[in-house]
């Protein structure tokens, strides 16, 4: 099979789905390709959370409003296909530190547009009336949503194809096709496939698929774990997290970290998360995260100590040193595109990522500015271990990038 | 801080496999740990009534209980001579390889919780971590189960659980019986309900005894079995029971009994060699009050997979792990015996055992030709009775497959076909199926083969799929809580 296309879509997650149903309904000849079955890899191994409470002041809370601005309008006749849920989220605050901090977090965001509200004890309470009665006070951010990300790929993947997209599962890039150093197709085994445009969606993957065409593109894997109860009456309402975390944004180790994050889906499970750890693609089970993840939860719903958990996940966050994803044309390597690198925040900027790629595609200016997250800030050569995380730690935003809330779901929401 | 046992060999499951590898162990020189979700010794083929009730079972409706009796008692005395601890009431949450030191090959450590039935009964001793330098999984396998109309009404059961019911209490799930699916286990759980006092109605099996033709040779290597099946037939005779091949129950009815909905009886249909219903052959039979359905057997593999060993596709299509004939999986230290190695019986589950514990224990194996006859018998059984290739073809759409999840034929079909979901796994992340209580057990291969298609077999990473279950046991969260920070 050798047929050509404008645009090559490798990778059917999220951000490739998206990137694919945007292309062709700008009128572009796309085929997707994966190396398995849609929503394969990060997309079938996360929360599915879209998400402005916990995000970076900056490009990175930018391209958050105008993603979700892209879910609720171009994608907004879809929802009930992938389960949208406007749930909200609640940050809980236990500490007199933590809700001073929380309280500074509130006041900064409110100033950047984000729509949050201050919870004292009894409104708290109303809303999560579950919550440990050490909870002092909270803030609820009416913008966060969720979706059940697998059903987003798939069906956005199904959507491109009802548009003339073409998808091949269970076909892997082997190499690429070059003219001089421009990219012009991939090698697979089940033969070539050229296009104008080739665009890395592999997530996780990119860095390595990325090295196949000679270009550095430096996403790894950081690990998380979620641990899903058995199924319950409806306990906890949103999403709710610990605030605590901002007491210890200086942190950023690649050791076991946990932020505690503790909600509902609507088949009842409640689905706790989440761990981080920089431990490559290491898949061997960690019961030091288990019971971290078990110790955070009971802090905040006492009530979990007495539930059984009945199954954990877990998933790898593609990050980037600089905690932005890899958005645009790499200019190293013309014809190659990158979209890819959204850490754990991947579901929630899927849409804007593939709409805004798309515009780019075409030649059109995109809504958003997309150099911020130009691939070619990482220099002209592949280089082995990326900087040791060492980033922007904005003082006022809720969470370093070190927390990325986005993590492990596999469970239908909504 | 949780207690932790170290041992020589940790053993799972006090089947006949595992008693088999315990005694074995413990007789060649190792100090052996078995632990077992059972309350008693004997795993679900020799289940027998509470021995504080009934101290010394007489073994009827038991097959092999002489063998099982031998066992007991070198168990118990392996047990008295501090040999073996036994850990009863207690279930694996998760098992895993330990990191290598420098002093010793690394060993494994099982994770546990109590049972739902122990923990509350406040009897058995509390959740335990055990060590071990050796590991025997021996954890045996469940019915088989596929889906057809009316399959989740109550009072159908798996032929397996009615055989356990009559075993654990003595008394009989209801009254009147039928019986359907395919292999000869049908057998024996027609005999036991009738000898017990139940009224079957009929077995129907789907498969024909002209299915054994080409395996003649296999089936004469074990002439025990012959005379076990006709046992069955004088039994079968003196009940009156029907024996109906190429016959299947094509929908579960049902009526509305005190408010609720139960079995009242079931539609019948004659089959072709493919399994397809022929036109025409449709009987009813009226005032059942349980259907027992079994479709061979699963092996439990989450365990065994979460070492990430090595897996084929046995004959009768179950994911089953790799041995050499030590019994020793692809990793070392690490053993199987019984089912997860393919479905073969209590027989070839007790020198499979036998095997398995004696070189986990660093004694000399000496291949048994015994073994291999079985093995070549359950091979030609597997053959003579599958899973009848049309079975698809009895579902409507309405069809609940996945009953946790309350996930429908329909349903699956349509992931299938517009979304792509093609495997186990998939079909669980779109739409559920299997993502409940049961995490696959009962749905797991019906939706592996739904996804795969019409005719179609799962493939093996299809079923791995379903099987990998990260939990192997619900456990507590406040459980997990308990755990040492730096006990890992």
């Amino acid at each position: 099979m050798n047929q050509g296309s404008d645009v090559l879509v490798i990778g059917a997650g999220v951000i490739g789905a998206a990137t694919a149903y945007f292309a062709a309904r700008q009128g572009l000849s796309v085929t997707v390709i994966d190396k398995g079955l849609p929503a394969s890899g990060t997309s079938s191994a996360c929360e599915g959370n879209i998400l402005v409470s916990d995000k970076e002041l900056g490009p990175e809370l930018e391209l958050t409003r105008y993603s979700l601005g892209v879910w609720h309008g171009d994608l907004g006749d879809h929802k009930r296909l992938w389960e949208f849920e406007s749930k909200g989220g609640i940050i809980v605050a236990s500490r007199e530190s933590s809700l001073a901090s929380l309280n500074r977090v509130m006041a900064v965001q409110t100033g950047y547009g984000v729509a949050v509200e201050e919870l004292d004890q009894d409104a708290l309470r109303e809303a999560e009336p579950h919550i440990s009665h050490e909870a002092l006070g909270g803030a609820s951010y009416s913008e966060d949503c969720q979706v059940q990300p697998m059903l987003v790929a798939a069906h956005l993947v199904r959507l491109a194809t009802e548009a003339g997209a073409r998808f091949l599962a269970d076909t892997p890039v082997t190499g690429f096709l070059r003219s001089s150093n421009r990219v012009t197709g991939v090698k697979t085994p089940r033969g070539d496939f050229s296009a104008d445009a080739v665009v890395n969606c592999t997530g996780t993957w990119a860095g390595e698929l990325a090295a196949l065409a000679g270009v550095s593109v430096p996403v790894l894997p950081r690990r998380g774990f979620v641990v899903v109860t058995e199924p319950l009456p409806p306990m906890v309402h949103h999403k709710v997290y610990a605030a605590e975390y901002i007491d210890n944004v200086g942190s950023s180790d690649g050791g076991l970290q946990a932020s505690p994050v503790v909600e509902g889906t609507p088949s009842g499970t409640i689905l706790i998360g989440s761990t981080r750890e920089r431990v490559g693609f290491d898949r061997t089970v960690s019961t030091n995260a288990l019971s971290l993840l078990a110790r955070n939860a009971t802090a905040l719903f006492p009530f979990l100590e007495h539930v059984k958990a009945i199954r954990h996940y877990h998933g790898f966050r593609p990050y980037c040193p600089d905690h932005l994803p890899v958005i645009g044309h790499d200019e190293r390597a013309p014809g190659l595109w990158h979209a890819a690198g959204h850490e754990g925040a991947g579901i929630g900027l899927s849409a804007g990522t593939g709409k805004l790629l798309a515009q780019a595609l075409v030649g059109q200016a995109p809504d958003l500015d997309l150099s911020p997250f130009a691939p070619a800030r990482f220099g002209e050569l592949s280089t082995g271990e990326p900087a040791r995380h060492s980033s922007s730690h904005h003082p006022a935003s809720p969470q370093s990038a070190e927390h990325q809330s986005a993590e492990p779901r596999e469970e239908a929401s909504a | 801080m949780k207690p932790i046992v170290s041992t020589d060999v940790a053993v799972l499951g006090a089947g006949p496999a595992g008693l088999a590898a315990a005694v074995s162990a413990a007789e060649t020189g190792a100090a052996v740990v078995l632990v077992d979700a059972g309350a008693q010794p004997g795993g679900q083929f020799w289940r027998h009534r509470p021995e504080t009730v009934v101290p010394e079972p007489d073994g009827r409706g038991h097959h092999g209980w002489k063998s099982y009796l031998d066992l007991r008692a070198r168990f118990d005395a392996a047990r008295h001579q501090g040999l073996i601890t036994y850990l009863p009431g207690l279930q694996v949450w998760m098992a895993q390889q330990n990191q290598p030191t420098q002093a010793d090959d690394a060993g494994f450590t099982l994770r546990t919780t109590p049972t739902v039935a122990v923990a509350a009964s406040g009897a058995g001793v509390g959740a335990q971590a055990i060590v071990a330098r050796r590991l025997v999984l021996c954890p045996g396998g469940y019915d088989r189960q596929l889906p057809v109309p009316g399959w989740d009404l109550p009072g159908v059961m798996a032929a397996g659980g009615i055989q356990a019911f009559i075993k654990a209490n003595g008394i009989l799930p209801g009254k009147r019986f039928v019986i359907a699916g395919t292999g000869p286990f049908l057998l024996p759980v027609a005999a036991n309900i009738a000898e017990a006092g139940g009224k079957v109605l009929a077995v129907l099996e789907s498969s024909s005894p002209t299915a054994w033709l080409p395996h003649l040779r296999a089936a004469a290597g074990v002439p025990e079995k012959a005379l076990e099946g006709a046992q069955y037939a004088a039994v079968f005779a003196r009940h009156r029971i029907p024996y109906r091949t190429r016959s299947i129950v094509t929908e579960v009815l049902g009526s509305r009994i005190l408010g609720m909905d139960r079995v009242s009886g079931v539609r019948t249909a004659k089959v072709d060699v493919e399994g397809s219903a022929r036109p025409g052959t449709e009987r009813i039979y009226e005032d059942v009050d349980v259907v027992g359905f079994g479709w061979g057997f699963t092996p439990q593999m989450e365990l065994p997979l979460s070492f990430g060993i090595e897996t084929r596709i046995d004959a009768d299509g179950s994911l089953v792990g790799v041995v050499d004939e030590r019994q020793e999986s692809s990793v070392p230290g690490l053993y199987l015996a019984g089912e997860v190695t393919g479905v073969g019986g209590a027989t070839l589950a007790v020198l499979e055992g036998t095997a398995a514990g004696t070189a986990a224990a660093g004694g000399a194996v000496v291949p048994e030709k015994t073994a291999a006859r079985h093995r070549r018998f359950a091979e030609a059984m597997h053959g003579a009775h599958p899973v009848p290739a049309a079975w698809q073809d009895w579902l409507s759409p309405e069809t609940t497959v996945c009953r946790c999840e309350e996930v429908t034929a329909g349903q699956i079909m349509e992931a299938r076909e517009s979304l792509g979901a093609h495997d186990a796994r998939t079909l669980k992340s779109f739409i559920r199926a299997g993502m409940g209580w049961c995490q696959s057990r009962v749905c797991g291969f019906a939706s592996a083969c739904l996804g795969a298609g019409p005719g179609v077999s799962p493939t093996a990473e299809s079923l791995s799929g379903i099987a990998k279950r990260p939990l192997a046991a619900p456990v507590g969260i406040g459980e997990l809580a308990a755990l040492d920070a730096d006990d890992h």
